[in-house]
């Protein structure tokens, strides 16, 4: 390890992985040998081996009545409640309780609830759900882009390679595919990084988009979405225990991801406030505020961003990306760029710059050090494809022997989807002037983005219009996320019930109306502000339709509760 | 790197290429074996990742090159250390393969490129798939028609044991829903380590998980002299040693076992299903080759049939986690990622948070939801695609119960080696009786003997099998694990190659 990279953040001896070798096995401990790694690896890849009598034994000889037995007493009188369960809410992993996904939540089961009993016939005022709670756009009726569909289905049933259905660079992107896939197949499982031409693609596409700045194929991974790149990360960086425990600063509001994550990892959850006043920006005095103040209780080592922001539409300016990074250089920080909305910028002025990009234009001091990594998927942008699970992560300036911790834990899954790493390709590796897909490819991509930037548009017009709604431009992304202002007789209604307002507030909107969005608690808000989340995604019509009655419903609401 | 393709043996690699080969991390030990092993070989280091396409088509020339001018024995590895059908040659289902391009490529629906069943089923499949596109999300225990299908699977299976649909999740790969279950199982505020009954020898990336949640392993050992049955006196004892080390609240079960290719008889499962009673304990049931069981008087029965064929009051308070995949049996697609858990008997309370903590996976891939499907709803005699479905399964079958009978009894013709008959699954976990001075050589070497001796195999002979030490085995003795659901000619050569490296070997050390 170079003598630069000694003061990293993020080094081996502080792997929450590693903290935790003790591998506990007892028995047969001869099983897990050390002594052939070579030095690379040393000791981080495998716990060291615990002998049968070594300190485990200890425990065992000390021991004189088995806790486990207490434990068990004390199930059999609970036996009537528990119903003898072995796994019950007292005995679960105590932090699973503290995992809240709104995106998943309440409102949205009772959708599901909802439209079963519209198919069982019963009455309601309305006639459908319309779901505006997750940025899943071919779910509202985004067509797919021809071309990527038409290789994955020549990759799926090579025997359609032999028909002229299929234009000719749709069969040699397919054949390509199948060459760098186990067995020709997309049945066969890939390298757990994924598929080495894929990483390549990819790689050749970071450098294209960021204006040459180098990509090393080696840093990329492939993941299922970004959230599982997402989620590996976070488990690499969190560890301690008490005041050491590893704090990771995430925006407030957030993509509820982050904050399940880190509920189930046991970390500390660091806020820090988007400037709602200045369109959602982020600035930097919030951040050392909101540094220091965690510094007094936890160990922050790690800064999320999302840009294009999620729930808040926000698109990062090139000054502002330039202070975050100045900012985690100087205090030491392990930067997260969410960045799978980079095609989703839809306002004038406004425009995509990957963390990365300004990361190496800030110069060696800052490119050589800083450690970054970006997520990307194939879920949003003018793809859509949510279904197929492709993503992918770079992570740079990254300590060789946590890349090796990292490659170990991406093992354990396996591999990435094989179709979503295909497709991942394609995104990558697109129709390119000339080719017979190139002009249809361009097309839909253009009428879809497009498209949503009208909708952005539209939405932000209307909600604007509704008395007790101000809502910000949305910039990018999918989303607007627009402050609602709630009757006080409606806030202590919604505390009697134990729910938080906007909670209560889009229950009812469901009830009533239909319409499905996300309550702006589930994603975190000033104390005292509401809001709600609602995507940009139903068809024009639809959503015109639905911003009516978001109107409607928050003006019988107003009335309802003043 | 060179380009040279085959679709003959695909799992054979250009020796050249070997390095990345062990790469491919099912189980630790390529990845702990390969730093070395390349250093060995001389093999280029820069390259990390999938190479299987490049193969050479037959071992016909005794020798090759290597990028770094290193001359080998042998003209391409064949890897058969992991369970990889297409990646070992097995051809993917053709019925399988038109649905999942026509819900992939719905125009195909409208043509008539594929046949009129082909095209219902997947008009079928993507009316249930949100705005009718794979692309969209699907709820978090999968799409809803799907979990029907495979409760309905699961209940045809059982002779008629209900199951129900939201008792269903479905996930990445099998794998993905041990995991999950194991997040809600393991306990690591308490004071002591949550504890899990985990066979020796066992699948390797169990303890992996188990190590990254910081739970504790609690081995139990399979009786190898009966064929590697599991016992519960065995069972008995690993809990008593774990008593004041750890809290023990789940056993994992793999029936049929992986690497060990031993199926549990029904009065097995019934004395393993009365003992997690006894001891509350949750039971976790690894079912993902229960496709594949082919030995003489051996039948698949599933815990979940056992436990309620046992009646009130076990069958409703013991809690069992079984799992299965698409990744296996005849279908062998485990690119596309398919994987389910049927939770039984668990409290309701924790379903609601079993709820929460399988939708931080957002949804399993719909292509892997799509395999599942089919796996459950395979087409049926009348249909039209039948013949060729029944045709291609005969032949993955016929290719199995050959391997199954055949490659044990090979193995044990070769003096200093024994293997247990092979009753299901897809691997033979073979014993080797390595000389003593084999042993001493291993650790001057500062490796297991057994991961010393796959390495000279591979360097040697050219073929790739998994070390005993990765899965676990009892002290002082030593195995390899082969996956047999591979080609009967690629199988025969790597017996043929094994062999002749283990008789030098046992004269080298003798």
């Amino acid at each position: 390890m170079s003598a630069s990279r000694i003061g990293q953040m993020l080094s081996s001896k502080s792997l929450r992985v590693i903290t935790r070798e003790n591998y506990r096995f007892f028995g047969n401990g001869a099983q897990y040998p050390a002594g052939h790694l070579t030095s690379g690896v040393r000791s981080v890849m495998i716990p060291s081996p615990l002998s049968p009598f070594s300190s485990q034994s200890r425990a065992l000889s000390g021991v004189s009545e088995p806790p486990r037995g207490l434990v068990q007493e004390k199930m059999t009188e609970n036996a009537v409640f528990s119903q003898n369960k072995v796994l019950t809410i007292d005995t679960m992993n105590p932090n699973v309780k503290n995992v809240e996904y709104a995106v998943r939540g309440p409102i949205v089961q009772r959708a599901v609830q909802i439209e079963k009993e519209l198919r069982e016939g019963v009455k309601k005022p309305f006639t459908e759900v319309i779901k505006a709670n997750i940025g899943d756009a071919h779910a509202m009726g985004q067509q797919p882009i021809t071309f990527f569909r038409q290789v994955l289905a020549l990759c799926s049933y090579p025997e359609l390679l032999k028909d002229n259905m299929f234009p000719e660079d749709a069969k040699s992107r397919a054949r390509r595919i199948l060459q760098a896939c186990g067995g020709s197949s997309l049945g066969a499982y890939s390298a757990s990084q994924g598929i080495d031409c894929v990483r390549q693609d990819v790689a050749r596409y970071i450098e294209r988009r960021d204006g040459g700045v180098p990509c090393d194929p080696d840093n990329v991974y492939l993941t299922s979405g970004a959230s599982d790149g997402i989620v590996t990360m976070l488990k690499l960086l969190v560890c301690g225990e008490g005041a050491s425990k590893t704090g990771v600063m995430i925006s407030i509001p957030q993509y509820p991801l982050y904050s399940a994550a880190l509920a189930e990892l046991g970390a500390v959850q660091v806020n820090y406030y988007l400037n709602e006043e200045k369109c959602w920006s982020m600035d930097l005095s919030e951040l050392e505020r909101s540094l220091a103040e965690a510094r007094k209780h936890c160990n922050p080592k790690v800064l999320c961003i999302i840009n294009p922001g999620n729930p808040t539409g926000q698109v990062q300016s090139r000054q502002c990306i330039e202070d975050v990074i100045r900012f985690a250089a100087k205090e030491h920080l392990f930067l997260m760029a969410d960045e799978v909305y980079q095609d989703n910028v839809y306002a004038e002025g406004c425009q995509f710059h990957s963390f990365k990009k300004v990361l190496f234009e800030l110069g060696p001091q800052y490119s050589n050090t800083v450690e970054l990594v970006s997520f990307h998927s194939t879920s949003k942008c003018y793809m859509g494809e949510c279904g197929f699970r492709g993503g992918y992560m770079e992570v740079i300036n990254m300590d060789p022997e946590v890349k090796a911790q990292l490659i170990k834990l991406v093992s354990v899954r396996l591999c990435p989807a094989v179709p979503g790493q295909a497709l991942m390709d394609l995104v990558v590796n697109s129709p390119q002037p000339g080719e017979p897909s190139y002009t249809t490819f361009m097309k839909e991509r253009t009428a879809t983005l497009s498209l949503l930037a009208e909708k952005a548009k539209l939405t932000e017009e209307i909600l604007n219009t509704v008395p007790g709604i101000t809502c910000n431009p949305v910039q990018g992304a999918m989303y607007s996320f627009p402050n609602i202002s709630l009757p006080q007789k409606a806030i202590k209604e919604a505390k009697a019930l134990g729910q938080a307002p906007d909670m209560f507030y889009c229950m009812k909107m469901l009830e009533e109306t239909g319409i499905c969005l996300v309550p702006g608690s589930g994603f975190g808000q000033k104390d005292g502000t509401y809001h709600f989340r609602m995507t940009i995604l139903p068809p024009t019509d639809k959503l015109k339709l639905l911003l009516a009655k978001v109107k409607e419903f928050h003006q019988k609401f107003t009335r309802q509760y003043s | 790197m060179a380009n040279r393709h085959s679709h003959r043996h695909q799992n054979r690699v250009a020796a050249s290429q070997c390095g990345p080969t062990m790469y491919r991390l099912e189980c630790g030990w390529h990845r702990r074996w390969s730093p070395t092993a390349r250093a060995q070989c001389h093999l280029p280091t820069t390259t990390v990742g999938n190479h299987r396409c490049n193969v050479i088509s037959t071992p016909k020339a005794q020798c090759t090159v290597d990028n770094y001018g290193v001359r080998k024995p042998y003209m391409d590895v064949i890897d058969v250390s992991w369970g990889d059908p297409h990646g070992g040659g097995v051809k993917p289902l053709t019925f399988v393969r038109q649905v999942l391009a026509a819900c992939i490529y719905p125009e195909l629906v409208e043509s008539d490129k594929l046949p009129v069943e082909v095209k219902q089923r997947a008009q079928s499949l993507l009316s249930a798939c949100d705005g009718g596109s794979v692309g969209s999300y699907t709820p978090t225990g999968g799409i809803s028609y799907i979990q029907c299908s495979v409760s309905n699977f699961i209940s045809r299976r059982d002779g008629g044991v209900p199951s129900s649909p939201e008792n269903i999740f479905m996930t990445s790969g099998s794998q993905r829903s041990l995991m999950l279950v194991l997040k809600l199982l393991v306990h690591n505020q308490a004071s002591l380590p949550t504890g899990v009954l985990t066979a020796v020898p066992t699948y390797s990336s169990f303890k992996m998980m188990l190590q990254r949640l910081g739970a504790a392993v609690v081995p139990y050992y399979l009786d190898e002299e009966q064929g590697w049955a599991m016992e519960v006196e065995e069972l008995r004892r690993a809990l008593q040693a774990s008593k004041g080390v750890c809290n023990t609240v789940a056993l994992y079960v793999i029936n049929p076992g992986n690497p060990t290719g031993h199926v549990q008889s029904r009065k097995c499962i019934e004395k393993v299903i009365r003992f997690a009673a006894e001891e509350r304990l949750f039971i976790m049931a690894d079912e993902v080759y229960q496709e594949s069981v082919f030995g003489k008087g051996s039948e698949f029965v599933s815990y979940k049939k056992v436990l309620s064929e046992m009646g009130p009051p076990l069958s409703h308070t013991v809690e069992l986690a079984s799992f299965h995949s698409a990744s296996k049996g005849f279908m062998g697609e485990c690119g596309l990622r398919g994987g389910y858990v049927e939770l039984v008997n668990l409290d309701p309370a924790v379903m609601k948070y079993a709820y929460t903590i399988f939708s931080t996976d957002i949804c399993a891939p719909v292509t892997g939801q799509l395999a599942l499907e089919l796996m459950a709803n395979p087409p049926r005699p009348g249909d039209p695609s039948y013949p060729v479905y029944a045709q291609e399964t005969q032949s993955i079958r016929a290719m199995l119960v050959h391997n199954m009978n055949w490659v044990p009894e090979f193995l044990n013709n070769i003096p200093g080696i024994s293997c247990q008959p092979m009753m299901g699954g897809a691997f033979v976990f073979p014993r080797l009786y390595l000389p003593q001075a084999a042993i001493e050589k291993a650790k001057v070497v500062g490796m297991q003997p057994d991961l010393w001796y796959c390495t000279r195999l591979l360097e040697e002979a050219g073929v790739c099998v998994g070390p005993g030490c990765e899965y676990g085995q009892k002290e002082g003795t030593h195995h390899i694990r082969l996956c047999v659901m591979t080609p009967v000619e690629t199988m025969e050569e790597v017996l043929k190659r094994l062999k002749n490296f283990h008789l030098h070997f046992l004269k080298e050390f003798s």
